[in-house]
């Protein structure tokens, strides 16, 4: 297969997990929250509301398309894909199974937070294109907190690195293999690095703006932040990028910390491995953002200064010290 | 090292420069602020073609996901009313012309330079780097931290202060 | 055809006399900073282009290009706070009313 053809046969894949993802995960967060809320969640559409997502995905397709008159027209038609791409793009590095992946990157790691780097300014623009104060409120807000917590997810992670000794997520997922004490699988979590998980949730949740840090998308105070002007498919985009970040997060957290494909009890070079390698990295994914999802439910927000304030004064420091501590034990071990 | 593909070098130095162009010439701040955003992506783009790809991640961290944040707060932080944005175009034909001459001063200058032979070296990989940024090059390492702590600590101070100055 | 490094020489300093005349030219001291940053962009340019044509396997290039960055970076910073700084104290961002030292 010429090599123009496999890039765009991989992106049309990753497209397809994407849009598939965003499809079910919009569905499983109405269905935990509203069974978090001691409600049922739709059930109406479809056995047990399986084909209410679809459905919404209709309805927004056929949407009026509108733009506000005072709106900057260039900017707002834009944002969107700002905000969507650099989303799309970060599917790139993942590492599904021994032989399933979209790409061989070598700093595959560093690739998924450069990219989700470029998110921010997606935001800001279509705070600032919808002409309307509370949106520009809001994409201030939600930029803010994404930047600034990118520092902590990113120092949180580097622990990982210095021990897996390399960036390439396949590679983190392959030192993550055998066994301590003949039965506990060697995953990041189950060693002293559970620290750095404890971190990188923290700043994850922050980073994705979800609560208890969702100060910028506060529905009952700024209604939809940065979105409050989109409507239809624009808006349709901006919601699918936020999922589809938190499925991205969450692989990003089952590869570095919970062993990626691995199974523990199966030799990870049998070939019963190149299938249900994927299906054991989707399920630990699903499992992770039910947690999210959870947390979603049961815990109140905060206030944005108290979160700007846990981000730069406790969570940077402690990411660092938990650097120098890692990079002290893994030169005195070896 | 693989070859500069001709055709993806065309398309982001196309990118890049109207990029820059539009920065200078648009009347916006916020579009040339955006604008800013195209020509330090487009860069990126253009490391990877060279095969530098830490240097093109580390510049879309840095600059396309930091530096043009805080240009565009700091935009959004002094404009009185968003009409504001919208601003006189502030061209100087004396300015072009001197651009010009340099440009072209500088391009008949290093015309003339000895082109080195394709090499045919294996790319180094980050390993590498990182090794040599932490023995060769550690002194400017740690100079340039010790810049940034000094710069960080200096904006801080000066953006926090209140009214008097 | 083979790209050479006259190519990226040519560039950069297409970029570079942008970035310049952006910044002689402006008004706005941000519209001034980011010609800055266009000017830096291109040297960095230029210094990994050179990297990779003359001495791919030392790198020395890049190094040059990461603390160009970094510097520029906290440059940026720096001049961003600054132009903050200047207009609580003036409210204005315009180089050309701040002139109580003139003559």
């Amino acid at each position: 297969m010429s090599p123009l053809l496999s890039i765009l046969v991989r992106a049309l894949l990753a497209l397809l997990l994407m849009l598939a993802n965003g499809v079910v995960l919009i569905y499983m967060l109405r269905k935990v929250l509203g069974h978090l809320h001691l409600r049922i969640g739709p059930n109406r559409v479809g056995p047990f509301g399986a084909l209410q997502t679809s459905m919404d995905v209709v309805k927004l397709l056929t949407k009026e398309d509108f733009i506000p008159s005072a709106a900057d027209k260039w900017l707002f038609r834009l944002a969107p894909y700002m905000v969507f791409v650099p989303s799309f793009m970060a599917y790139a590095a993942l590492v599904l199974g021994p032989k399933a992946a979209f790409s061989g990157l070598d700093t595959g790691l560093l690739y998924v937070f450069a990219v989700l780097a470029l998110v921010p300014m997606g935001v800001m623009m279509a705070g600032w294109a919808s002409n309307s104060k509370w949106s520009l409120i809001g994409g201030m807000r939600a930029a803010a907190q994404q930047i600034s917590y990118e520092v902590p997810l990113l120092l949180s992670v580097l622990p990982i690195v210095m021990t897996a000794g390399s960036m390439s997520l396949a590679a983190i997922v392959k030192s993550q293999t055998g066994y301590a004490l003949g039965f506990i699988p060697r995953w990041n979590v189950l060693s002293p690095q559970i620290v750095g998980f404890g971190l990188f949730m923290i700043a994850a949740l922050a980073e994705l703006n979800q609560t208890p840090f969702d100060m910028s998308e506060a529905e009952s105070e700024l209604i939809s932040g940065f979105a409050n002007e989109y409507s239809g498919m624009r808006f349709g985009l901006l919601f699918l990028s936020e999922f589809s970040n938190s499925f991205i997060i969450s692989a990003l957290a089952a590869t570095l910390f919970f062993g990626g494909w691995l199974v523990p009890g199966i030799d990870p070079a049998s070939p019963v491995m190149v299938w249900l390698g994927p299906a054991v990295l989707l399920l630990k994914t699903y499992v992770g953002i039910f947690v999210l999802m959870w947390i979603r439910g049961t815990l109140p927000r905060i206030r944005i200064d108290q979160m700007l304030a846990l981000g730069w004064k406790a969570l940077i420091p402690a990411s660092l010290v938990w650097l120098m501590l890692t990079g002290v034990i893994v030169r005195a071990v070896s | 090292m693989p070859d500069v593909n001709p055709v993806a070098f065309v398309v982001l130095a196309a990118l890049a420069l109207g990029g820059a162009v539009m920065t200078v010439l648009t009347r916006n701040v916020v579009h040339a602020a955006f604008w800013l955003l195209e020509v330090l992506v487009a860069t990126a783009g253009l490391y990877l073609v060279l095969s530098a790809e830490f240097i093109a991640l580390v510049q879309l961290m840095v600059y396309a996901g930091a530096v043009s944040v805080l240009v565009l707060f700091v935009i959004m932080l002094t404009l009185r009313r968003r009409e504001d944005s919208v601003r006189t175009r502030d061209l100087s034909w004396p300015v072009a012309a001197m651009s010009a001459v340099l440009a072209v001063a500088i391009a008949y200058v290093t015309r003339a330079l000895p082109v080195p032979a394709p090499e045919r070296a294996a790319q180094p990989d980050v390993a590498a780097f990182g090794h040599a940024l932490f023995t060769r090059w550690v002194l400017p390492f740690e100079i340039a931290s010790g810049i940034l702590l000094v710069a960080l600590v200096g904006a801080v101070w000066w953006a926090g202060r209140g009214e008097e100055l | 055809m083979r790209v050479g490094l006259e190519a990226f020489v040519m560039l950069a300093t297409a970029l570079f006399a942008v970035g310049l005349f952006g910044a002689l030219s402006k008004r706005s001291a941000i519209m001034v900073l980011m010609s800055l940053e266009l000017m830096a962009n291109a040297v960095n340019i230029l210094l990994v282009a050179a990297s990779r044509y003359v001495t791919p396997a030392t790198m020395d290039g890049w190094f040059f290009a990461v603390f160009s960055l970094v510097v520029s970076a906290a440059e940026i910073g720096l001049g961003l706070s600054l132009v903050l700084a200047l207009y609580r104290k003036v409210r204005t961002a315009e180089l050309d009313r701040l002139d109580t030292l003139k003559g």
